[in-house]
């Protein structure tokens, strides 16, 4: 179970929230120089990006993102320019991570490799149709457990690694607001596939997938209307990775979480972001038992044929609660078009 | 969201049995005794009965062999299995508590990264203790876990959990391989320690091993039979598993939860693999039709206590499974006469699940 890719088949995706990433690519060079790095600027940025040299990156600012999407009604600002970065990539791996992470150390005290780790993830096969308590089983040191069948063993295709933060959890506004002392040092050494048919959060702080297999299905089109540029104020990458997660399952692929960790530094005040309206949490609750029902045609081979079926589904059955649903679905059917205007087609997953 | 007190455990001394078969000794108890001393223990000694075991001086015990077996249970003794651990569900069986933690005589107490040793038992007490989460995963595992939580996107409304029915701990050292695994790999030990507990997703199965394991007998107790295995059996080391699978979907039917991960022991001894492989051998193969039976099996909704939900899974083991092996349907016979053998032994007020469990339907 080798996992030796080459470094030009991974891309490095960067949404840049802060113009001065000196810092952040200084303290990540180690890892990332070897890679080609993608950063998107966030089109309401005033300052000039500042990035210290030795990196093979492009930059694409908000003049970029119109030239290349036209007059295309996608909403790429705040966290969600990362998705340029996505739709331009031309690799076949993608390991995005927020502005605000820098690399942590694992319980040795080594600095966490995240993209060798993401692929890794990526790499080695998942296991959703039974949970193995070992946890990942093509870990070294690791395998199956007495009682696993042995039918499952091969596993299938890891599209979507889910990667986790030290520190500064992901919590959302209630939780930071009422913990605010709280810091995750808790590193857990585990990844683990998630099984099918189970609803996960996916964080879009610290992720990784397989971009020709779904690319398509991490998109920007679950907007707030007071979503704001910290994280606790948005749910985007939550929708679509609940999305992306029922596409998975859907087409047969894997999604992991678990390692590996970033280190997410502290920024904002989540009281603050408690004034604002967080509809977004309250929009959650509806959304659960939507994904529970979701369905598939057969013919949905590929990830964007399975957003676009979503698509129909969200309108007809959430677009009545509130019409960031229905915004949302058409955002959807917008980001297949561009996608296939601008990205490139989608693989079908090996049998 | 999730607790943030950190308040002491409950030892629960007088609502739970420790449950140990043994065949051999119960020298591991020496080690134990600082966690274990406190508390009743429940001893099913396999093998001949006119052994004598000794248990170690200061445990409050109660041992039972296969005389005791047959004269408590009569003719329906023969549900319990005879020259293997799966007769420790007779422990569970008569067993007054409402926890039950059973442990294996290889099982030793193992150390945290820090050196510090594992007091299980409080563990696996946290875990049942806390709710479960099976409806939306929670990537940072356990939320009511000190300095854990639920993260951004896990809906509100499902933040309450549900009740604990199952703690599965694991295993440093010799981890639970099968045999062709172990004559594959004979040197790989598990030094991999895993700081998490976590709820397995309603809907997955997983595999059950019994020998690091704590559950709510009042809330899952029944489901909890270990099959029919050993001396005269035509398979051996699917116990744990099958109580597993079981267990599995009866607690996604009521809507209880089953926790992995935390705590470990330390597992001393590997069996011999070639004796394991003749044991496991119709497992390897009949593991493939049972694991489709599982993952489609539908409980009605009449089925609202633990013994109704077995009792219809055992008719439709008798349909479905019987024809792979007549095996199963005296496994079938076997499921039916342990829930005779349970409410015989245990007469209660029969609270349905629904009554004991106040969670979400789903």
């Amino acid at each position: 179970m080798s996992h030796s890719i080459k470094d030009d088949e991974v891309d490095i995706v960067i949404a840049a929230l802060h113009s001065d990433l000196t810092s952040l690519l200084n303290e990540w060079r180690p890892v990332f120089s070897r890679f080609h790095i993608i950063i998107v600027m966030d089109p309401d940025l005033k300052e000039d990006l500042e990035i210290p040299e030795g990196f093979n990156v492009d930059v694409f600012t908000k003049s970029d993102i119109d030239r290349v999407v036209g007059s295309s009604s996608t909403i790429f600002s705040g966290y969600s320019c990362r998705y340029f970065g996505f739709l331009v990539s031309r690799k076949k791996y993608i390991v995005s991570i927020d502005d605000d992470c820098m690399p942590a150390k694992d319980n040795q005290g080594f600095i966490v490799d995240i993209v060798a780790q993401h692929i890794a993830n990526l790499t080695t096969p998942a296991t959703p149709f039974f949970f193995n308590t070992l946890y990942d089983p093509f870990r070294k040191g690791a395998d199956f457990v007495r009682g696993y069948p042995f039918s499952l063993r091969t596993g299938v295709t890891c599209a979507l690694s889910c990667g986790l933060w030290l520190n500064l959890a992901d919590y959302d506004a209630p939780t930071q607001a009422l913990k605010g002392g709280q810091r995750n040092s808790r590193y857990v050494d585990a990844v683990l596939t998630v099984p099918a048919r189970a609803m996960m959060p996916v964080s879009g702080i610290n992720i990784a997938f397989n971009r020709e297999l779904v690319g398509p299905a991490l998109f920007p089109a679950f907007r707030l209307a007071k979503e704001g540029k910290l994280r606790w104020e948005t749910v985007e990458d939550i929708w679509s990775g609940m999305c992306a997660k029922v596409i998975c399952d859907h087409l047969g692929l894997g999604v992991k979480s678990g390692l590996p960790y970033v280190w997410r530094t502290e920024r904002g005040n989540a009281i603050d972001s408690l004034k604002k309206e967080w509809e977004g949490v309250k929009l959650m609750e509806e959304v659960v038992p939507f994904f529970e029902s979701v369905r598939f045609n057969r013919a949905s081979v590929k990830a964007e044929d399975c957003v676009v079926e979503m698509a129909k589904q969200v309108k007809e059955q959430l677009g009545q609660s509130d019409p960031v649903f229905t915004r949302a679905a058409d955002a959807m059917v917008e980001w297949v078009r561009l996608w296939k205007a601008v990205g490139t087609s989608s693989a079908v997953p090996e049998g | 969201m999730a607790g943030s007190k950190v308040t002491p455990t409950p030892l629960l001394k007088d609502e739970l049995d420790i449950v140990i078969p043994t065949i051999r000794n119960l020298d591991f108890l020496e080690m134990w005794r600082p966690f274990f001393e406190q508390y009743h223990l429940i001893i099913v000694q396999d093998g001949d009965p006119s052994k004598v075991i000794k248990v170690p001086e200061g445990f409050d015990y109660e041992l039972y062999n296969r005389n005791d077996i047959n004269r408590i249970l009569g003719p329906k003794a023969s549900c319990i299995s005879f020259k293997d651990s799966a007769c420790r569900c007779f422990g569970y069986m008569v067993s007054k508590k409402k926890y039950v933690y059973t442990i294996d005589d290889d099982c030793f107490v193992a150390k945290d990264p820090s050196g510090k040793e594992i007091n299980a038992l409080q563990q696996h007490i946290k875990n049942l203790l806390s709710p479960s989460t099976p409806f939306f995963y929670n990537t940072l595992y356990d939320p009511y876990r000190e300095g854990a939580d639920f993260v951004r996107g896990y809906p509100f409304s499902l933040r309450e959990g549900v009740p604990t029915a199952v703690s599965h701990g694991l295993w440093l050292n010799i981890p639970d391989y099968d045999a062709p695994t172990q004559l594959v790999k004979p040197r790989e030990r598990n030094t991999r320690y895993v700081d998490a507990v976590l709820t397995i997703p309603k809907g997955t199965l997983f595999p059950m091993c019994g020998m690091n394991l704590a559950f709510d007998r009042e809330l899952i107790g029944p489901a909890m039979y270990f099959g029919l295995m050993g001396d005269g059996q035509p398979i051996g080391r699917y116990d744990d598993m099958w109580a597993g699978w079981c267990t599995k979907v009866i607690c996604d039917h009521l809507g209880l939860g089953v926790k992995t991960g935390l705590p470990y022991i330390w597992h001393s001894k590997a069996s011999n693999p070639f004796v394991n492989l003749k044991k496991e051998y119709k497992g390897i193969f009949w593991q493939e039709e049972l694991i489709p039976f599982f993952q489609s099996a539908t409980l009605p909704k009449e089925c609202t206590t633990v013994q109704k939900c077995y009792v219809e899974l055992s008719k439709q083991v008798r349909e479905k499974l019987g024809k792979v092996d007549d095996y199963f349907n005296k496994l079938a016979d076997a499921m039916v006469t342990w829930i005779e053998a349970w409410d015989e032994l245990n007469p209660s007020g029969g609270k349905s699940a629904a009554e004991l469990v106040n969670g979400p339907k789903k």
